[in-house]
C-alpha cells in the first residue's frame, strides 16, 4: 500500500496530540505501520505512545553533534506502543531562535535518511498556529496529503479551524494537500455537533467524527498512555477506533477547502445563537439598565 | 566653458527610448527617477530613496553594507563582528580600502574579518550564546581591543536574537563598549538606512554611555572631519590642509578613526562634514544636544578646496583666515602645474558618473578644473536633500539618473558615448568592453587619495591614464 501522510492541526490546547495518538494507536489494530513526526518544540506529540516525554529530539541531538548531517536515523527514531515509530523534531525554548526553521530541518533529515521507508502512515503533529512558513512545512509539496483539523464548539477553535483551512487552500494548488475533515473534540458547548457539522459543510468538507468528552482520557494521560492501551474495552476506546476506521477509509477523499470570511463565520455563529448581534446585545443591555432603575 | 551640456543631443528622447523596454508599470515608476536638468530648476526633478523594482539589477547595497562597510568598519581600534552566516562578512572583507595607521592584529583590526559564522543550529536555537563566546574569544585573543561592535546580518532580525542584552552583559564584564547594531540587510531600500542606524547607535551606545577621555584639553581650534572614510588616504590629505590653516583635528569619522575620537567629538567647536549622506544624522544630533555647529565642505579639486578652506576659516579668527589664504597661495603653483600638464590632454572630455554618497556632486568641479564636462550623473542611494545640493554643481542639460539600473546605464552610455565612465567595480568591465575608458570612483581604482591638493594631482593623473591610454587605439579587431 502506498504511503499515506496525514497531519493534525488545530487551536493550541484543543487536544491534537491526544486525539492523534489515540487514533494512531487504534490504526495499529488495523495492521498499519505508523511513524509519528512531532513538529512541536515542546516535543510532547509522542508522550502517550512512548510512555515518556521524548528526550532525544532531532534538533537537540543535531546541535550537540554539530549539525544534522552528523546524525543517524537510529539516534532519533524511538519505538513505542505496538511498534509505532516516533520522532520528535524538538526546537528551541520559548523566545529564542527559530522553531519554524527547526521543523524544516528535521523533516528534510527524516526524508533523506529513509525514515519513511517501510511504514504505511506518517502522521505529523504540528503546534497550534501556523505562525510561519516553517510550521506549514508538513502541508507543503509532497508532505501530508490530508489534514485533519481538531476543533470544538468554542468560538476560537472555530476561528482557528477556518484559518487553517485558508493555509491548506494556499498550498492546495502548488502541492497535493487536501482537507481530510474536521474532528470535533467535545467541550459541551451549545449545539456543538450541529455547529461542527455546519462549519464542515461551509468549508466544503465533512465532520469525520464527534469525539465525546470522557474523563477516562485524562486518567489514561496521567499514566502516559492512550485510552486504547489503558482501557481497551472502554466506550471511549471504541470512539477512537471508529475515528481511526473513518480516517483509514477516507483515503483520497480529501477536498480543497472553501474557507469563509470572518463576517460569514460570525454570521454563522449568530444563526446558531452562539454569538449575539449588536442589536441583541444593545437590547439586553437596555433591559438590564431598565431593571436596575 | 559653456553653461550647458549635451547641446544638440536629444537626451529626453533617449530616456524615453530606453524606458520603452520596460513593462508599463515599471516604465512609469522608473521615469520618475530620471530627468534632464533644466535651467533655473529648483532641484534635479527626480524621485529618490524608493524601493528598487525587482528584476532590474540595481547597483545598490544593503543596510548591513551601510553600517559595517561604511560607518563602523573603519573604526580601527574596535573589532566589528559580522553577526550571522559567514558570507556577508567574507564578501565585504576589506572592500573599501579604508587606510589606517597601526599594527594590525595588535592595536588595529581594519583588514581582519570577524564573524560568528552561523550554522543551522544557531538559527534554530538562537545565536546569543555564540555571540557571547565570540566576544569573549575576541577579548582573549586581542586584549588591546578598545571596543566591539555587533553588525547584524539578516537572520538576526528574523529569529529575534536579543543582541542588546548580550552587548550590555559583555560591556559590563569586559569594561569596554560593546555596541549592537540592528543593520539587518532587509531593512530599508538601500545602504542608506544602514548609515542612519549606525549613526543612531553611536548616539545611543557611545555618546550616551561614555565620556570624552579624561585629560582632554580643548583649544578654540578643535574641529572634526566627519564622513571621510580615508579611502586610499583621503582623510590624511584633507587633515593636513586643516592643520596647515591652524586648526586641530580631534576626530576622524571614521576613516583611520578610533573609539576615543568618537568619544571626544562632543568637545569639537565645529563638525566639518564631507559625506553628508552617511553622517548628517549624527551631525544634526550633536548640534541639538551639544550645540556644535556643522558645515559641509568639499575637498575635491582646487576650486572647491579653496572655497571650502575660506568657508571653514570664516568660522574662526583672522589668523585662521589669513592662514587659509596663505595655504591656498602655497598650493597654487602645484595646482597650476597639474592643470598645465593635464588640462590640454583632458579638455572637453565628457564624463558620466554613477556612484553613491557625496561623489555624484562633489567630484563634478574637480573634473571642471581639468576642463572636462559632466554629461550625466546619479546616485545609488541619495535622498531628496542630496539632489537639492546637486544642481548647483551640474549644468543645464545634464542627464540625472537615480538608482539607475544596469540596463539603463548601459543604454545611456552606449548612446551618449562619453570619454570616461566613472562608476564602480560592477560597471567597470561592462564599459571597458565597450571600448570606453573607465575609473572606479568608489575605491579610486586602487589608487588615491583624491581629496585635497595632493589628491587632485593623483586624480588628474589617473583620469589621464584612463582616457589617454594607448590601448583604446588598438581595440579594433584586425579582421
Amino acid at each position: 500500500m502506498a504511503l499515506r501522510q496525514i497531519a493534525f492541526y488545530g487551536k493550541g490546547g484543543i487536544g491534537k496530540s491526544t486525539t492523534s495518538q489515540n487514533t494512531l494507536a487504534a490504526l495499529v489494530e488495523l495492521d498499519q505501520k505508523i511513524l509519528i513526526v512531532g513538529c512541536d518544540p515542546k516535543a510532547d506529540s509522542t508522550r502517550l505512545i512512548l510512555h515518556a516525554k521524548a528526550q532525544d529530539t532531532v534538533l537537540h541531538l543535531a546541535a550537540e553533534a554539530g549539525s544534522v548531517e552528523d546524525l543517524e536515523l537510529e539516534d532519533v527514531l524511538k519505538i513505542g506502543y505496538k511498534g509505532i515509530k516516533c520522532v520528535e523534531s524538538g526546537g528551541p525554548e520559548p523566545g529564542v531562535g527559530c522553531a519554524g526553521r527547526g521543523v524544516i530541518t528535521s523533516i528534510n533529515f527524516l526524508e533523506e535518511n529513509g525514515a519513511y521507508d517501510d511504514v504505511d502512515y506518517v502522521s505529523y503533529d504540528v503546534l497550534g498556529d501556523v505562525v510561519c512558513g516553517g510550521f506549514a512545512m508538513p502541508i507543503r509539496e509532497n508532505k501530508a496529503q490530508e489534514i485533519y483539523i481538531v476543533m470544538s464548539g468554542e468560538m476560537m477553535a472555530l476561528y482557528a479551524a477556518n484559518n487553517i483551512a485558508k493555509g491548506i487552500l494556499k498550498y492546495a494548488n502548488s502541492g497535493g494537500v487536501r482537507l481530510g475533515g474536521l474532528i470535533c473534540n467535545e467541550r459541551k458547548t451549545d449545539k456543538e455537533l450541529e455547529l461542527a457539522e455546519a462549519l464542515a459543510k461551509r468549508l466544503g468538507s465533512q465532520l469525520i467524527h464527534f469525539v465525546p468528552r470522557d474523563n477516562i482520557v485524562q486518567h489514561a494521560e496521567l499514566r502516559r498512555m492512550t485510552v486504547i492501551e489503558y482501557a481497551p474495552e472502554s466506550k471511549q476506546a471504541d470512539e477512537y477506533r471508529q475515528l481511526a476506521r473513518k480516517v483509514h477509509a477516507n483515503k483520497g477523499k480529501g477536498t480543497i477547502p472553501t474557507p469563509i470570511t470572518m463576517e460569514e463565520l460570525e454570521e454563522m455563529l449568530m444563526d446558531f445563537g452562539i454569538m449575539k448581534s449588536e442589536e441583541q446585545q444593545l437590547a439586553e443591555l437596555q433591559a438590564k439598565e431598565a431593571a436596575k432603575a | 566653458m559653456s553653461l550647458s551640456v549635451n547641446e544638440g543631443v536629444d537626451v529626453k528622447g533617449l530616456v524615453d527610448q530606453v524606458l520603452e523596454a520596460y513593462p508599463e508599470k515599471s516604465r512609469k515608476r522608473r521615469a520618475k527617477h530620471i530627468n534632464v536638468l533644466e535651467a533655473e530648476a529648483k532641484d534635479c526633478g527626480v524621485k529618490s530613496n524608493i524601493k528598487s523594482i525587482p528584476g532590474v539589477m540595481t547597483i545598490r547595497g544593503c543596510a548591513y553594507a551601510g553600517s559595517k562597510g561604511v560607518v563602523w568598519g573603519p573604526i580601527k581600534d574596535m573589532i566589528h563582528i559580522s553577526h550571522g552566516p559567514v558570507g556577508c562578512g567574507y564578501y565585504s572583507w576589506s572592500g573599501r580600502r579604508n587606510y589606517y595607521v597601526g599594527d594590525t592584529g595588535v592595536d588595529s583590526w581594519g583588514t581582519m574579518h570577524f564573524t560568528t559564522d552561523f550554522q543551522e543550529k544557531d538559527i534554530v536555537f538562537g545565536g546569543d550564546k555564540k555571540l557571547h563566546q565570540a566576544i569573549a574569544e575576541i577579548n582573549d585573543l586581542f586584549p588591546l581591543v578598545n571596543g566591539i561592535s555587533i553588525q547584524s546580518e539578516c537572520p538576526i532580525g528574523l529569529i529575534g536574537d536579543d543582541i542588546e542584552a548580550v552587548a550590555r552583559a559583555k560591556a559590563e564584564e569586559l569594561g569596554k563598549p560593546v555596541v549592537p547594531v540592528r543593520c539587518e540587510g532587509f531593512r530599508g531600500v538601500s545602504q542608506s538606512l544602514g548609515h542612519h542606524i549606525a549613526n543612531d547607535v553611536i548616539r545611543d551606545w557611545i555618546f550616551e554611555k561614555t565620556e570624552p577621555k579624561e585629560g582632554f584639553v580643548s583649544t578654540p581650534y578643535d574641529v572634526t572631519i566627519i564622513g571621510d572614510y580615508n579611502i586610499g588616504g583621503d582623510a590624511w590629505a584633507s587633515r593636513i590642509l586643516l592643520e596647515e590653516i591652524g586648526l586641530r583635528v580631534i576626530a576622524q569619522w571614521s576613516g583611520d578613526g578610533t573609539l576615543a575620537e568618537l568619544e571626544n567629538t562632543p568637545k569639537a567647536k565645529v563638525n566639518l562634514i564631507h559625506c553628508y549622506r552617511s553622517m548628517n544624522y549624527i551631525a544634526r544630533h550633536m548640534e541639538e544636544k551639544f550645540g556644535i555647529p556643522w558645515m559641509e565642505y568639499n575637498f575635491f579639486g582646487p576650486s572647491q578646496i579653496a572655497e571650502s578652506l575660506r568657508k571653514i576659516a570664516a568660522l574662526f579668527d583672522d589668523t585662521i583666515k589669513e592662514n587659509a589664504e596663505k595655504v591656498i597661495a602655497k598650493y597654487q603653483p602645484m595646482v597650476d602645474a597639474v592643470i598645465a600638464k593635464y588640462k590640454p590632454r583632458l579638455e572637453g572630455k565628457k564624463v558620466m558618473i554613477y556612484v553613491g554618497g557625496l561623489r555624484p556632486r562633489h567630484v563634478v568641479d574637480a573634473y571642471h578644473d581639468l576642463g572636462m564636462e559632466i554629461v550625466g550623473t546619479g546616485y545609488e542611494f541619495a535622498h531628496n536633500d542630496d539632489y537639492q545640493r546637486t544642481q548647483h554643481y551640474v549644468k543645464e542639460g545634464t542627464l540625472i539618473y537615480d538608482d539607475v539600473t544596469a540596463f539603463e546605464l548601459e543604454k545611456f552610455v552606449e548612446a551618449m558615448r562619453p570619454d570616461l565612465v566613472a562608476s564602480g567595480i560592477k560597471e567597470k568591465y561592462v564599459f571597458q568592453k565597450m571600448g570606453l575608458p573607465f575609473r572606479q570612483m568608489h575605491s579610486w581604482d586602487y589608487s588615491g587619495p583624491y581629496h585635497g591638493y595632493d589628491g587632485f594631482a593623483i586624480f588628474a593623473r589617473d583620469m589621464d591614464l584612463a582616457i589617454n591610454n594607448p590601448v583604446w587605439g588598438i581595440m579594433k579587431a584586425p579582421f
